[in-house]
């Protein structure tokens, strides 16, 4: 039982770690990718802004999604577009989704005993310009996906998705292709769900649309409450 | 006396045989550790205000547990007595049973007097509970009401404090709310301003605190009677999904089908004509 009249030394623990909420999605499909993100940065009970959107474009063909604790989303993507030059200097061409991918793991991992505290998705169009989607956890374990949700609504988001795009726990229905419109309508109906039950879930949606024509951004009002 | 039979104080308290056991299982071992569930807070903005015919109480309908949802639409103006009604933040059972316990209590005296309560009454039952509990029940509540003596409002903490105030907001949004309330309130205001104010300050903590949100719901007590009014204000955010997401019959598959015949006995037939005839 907790102890109420304590008098001693007492252990302040201080945490490096901050949990700023926010949701990600990402959906690949046979050539287009999106990855949605909300655009609210919380703390606690508080909003520390209703403006500050989680997808971070890398190149013509791949954005990321970050979301978690956002000192270390800001230092991850400085630290991702440094590398990305470095190796457009060196190699004179853009890294492609796979190697970012496959880069980001190693980035990750280097921090093992004290990791970036940032749950990432990335999706983009892989060499033969279909789309693709690599979620990650904290220390850069990853695997290739169709669709993923990561962030505090991803438990409610992702069983959705599930059903919809993965046609799972579905019978005797037609399993059509996912078209971009049909993509785009059902990112902007989960997000609508989980702003109603996720408090950390809100504000607006900032929706980025990978073609072959380039990246395309589109912005959604969600609840402010 | 009246109060001698009205409250009777509980024999058994909270029952702590198994907190040694508790407090085992959550500092385990590694691999053992067991978190134990975590009951329902309502993380709420709730306001009350005096203006010169009464008292207006106000809340939000959010109730969250941890960070989800758990209602968009609860209740939290909750009846006392016929004219004193008490708003409630804190842990969700704690203030619904905690004020129904007030009410039962209340109606039994009125039965008993022949008189309606008066709200220094209602506190002192609030404040003697809370205390005996030793802050264990986490009741943070708002307490208004009209009596013979004059409009009051009182906030009743969860280890038995009381203040007696002017206007007063509670909660995990009470800080916005009291920055709305702070600069507006004066003595003496009219009704659709103190309606106003309440609301106004409600809707500072839905949109500052996230712990708050959906509806407003006030109640205006005056000594002519009660305004319940649910929602005062809706939410403005009702976005429409784009698609209906419908499974045709069929899509869950059936595994297997057992079927059971009743044995039954035919002993008794009566034939009761439903009216059909008419628009449905």
């Amino acid at each position: 039982m907790k102890e109420y009249h304590y008098t001693g030394p007492v252990e302040h623990k201080f945490s490096p770690y901050a949990f700023n909420g926010g949701t990600v999605l990402a959906v690949a499909g046979e050539d287009f990718a999106l990855v949605a993100s909300d655009t609210r940065l919380s703390e606690g009970y508080s909003i520390h802004s209703r403006d500050s959107p989680k997808c971070y474009k890398l190149t013509d063909t791949t954005v990321i999604g970050c979301s978690g604790f956002h000192g270390d989303c800001l230092t991850l993507t400085k630290i991702i577009e440094a590398r990305l030059k470095m190796y457009k200097h060196s190699n004179n061409k853009n890294m492609t989704s796979g190697a970012i991918a496959a880069m980001l793991s190693t980035i990750l991992y280097g921090r093992r005993f004290f990791p970036y505290y940032v749950y990432n998705i990335i999706g983009g169009l892989d060499e033969e310009g279909r789309g693709a989607v690599y979620s990650f956890d904290p220390v850069g374990s990853y695997q290739r996906d169709t669709y993923k949700a990561g962030g505090s609504a991803s438990a409610m988001l992702q069983p959705l998705l599930d059903n919809q795009i993965g046609f799972k726990n579905m019978e005797n229905v037609e399993q059509v292709p996912l078209s971009l419109e049909k993509a785009v309508q059902l990112v902007k109906d989960v997000f609508i769900s989980a702003a109603e039950r996720d408090v950390y879930t809100g504000d607006a949606l900032k929706i980025c649309i990978i073609t072959k024509e380039g990246v395309r951004e589109e912005i959604v009002p969600l609840r402010k409450d | 006396m009246a109060l001698s039979y009205v409250l009777e104080p509980a024999v058994s308290g909270f029952n702590f045989e198994n907190s040694t056991r508790n407090i085992v299982l959550e500092n385990g071992s590694e691999e053992g550790k067991i978190k134990a569930p975590k009951p329902m807070k309502t993380g709420t903005t709730i306001a009350g205000v005096v203006y010169k015919d009464g008292v207006v109480l106000g809340a939000d309908t959010r109730a969250t547990s941890d960070e989800v949802v758990a209602d968009k639409m609860c209740a939290k103006i909750h009846y006392i007595a016929p004219n004193i009604y008490c708003c409630g933040a804190g842990t969700a059972a704690d203030t619904e049973k905690t004020t129904d316990m007030l009410s039962s209590n209340l109606t039994i005296f009125s039965m008993n007097s022949g008189r309606n309560p008066r709200v220094v009454m209602a506190v002192n039952i609030l404040q003697d509970m809370l205390f005996r509990y030793r802050g264990m029940i986490g009741a943070h509540l708002i307490l208004g009401g009209v009596d013979c003596t004059g409009s009051h409002l009182y906030t009743v903490g969860p280890y038995g404090s009381i203040d007696k105030v002017p206007y007063l907001a509670m909660g995990s949004g009470k800080l916005p709310a009291m920055g709305i309330l702070e600069d507006r309130f004066k003595g003496n205001m009219d009704l659709e301003e103190a309606k106003a104010l309440v609301s106004d300050a409600i809707h500072a903590g839905i949109m500052s605190d996230l712990g708050s949100g959906n509806n407003i719901d006030l109640c205006v007590i005056t000594k002519e009677g009660v305004d319940y009014i649910r929602p005062h204000r809706e939410s403005i955010y009702n976005y429409k999904r784009q698609a209906k997401y419908k499974y045709k019959p069929g899509t869950t598959p059936v595994l297997t089908k057992t079927v059971n015949q009743l044995e039954l006995e035919l002993v008794h037939e009566t034939v009761q004509m439903m009216e059909t005839a008419g628009s449905s």
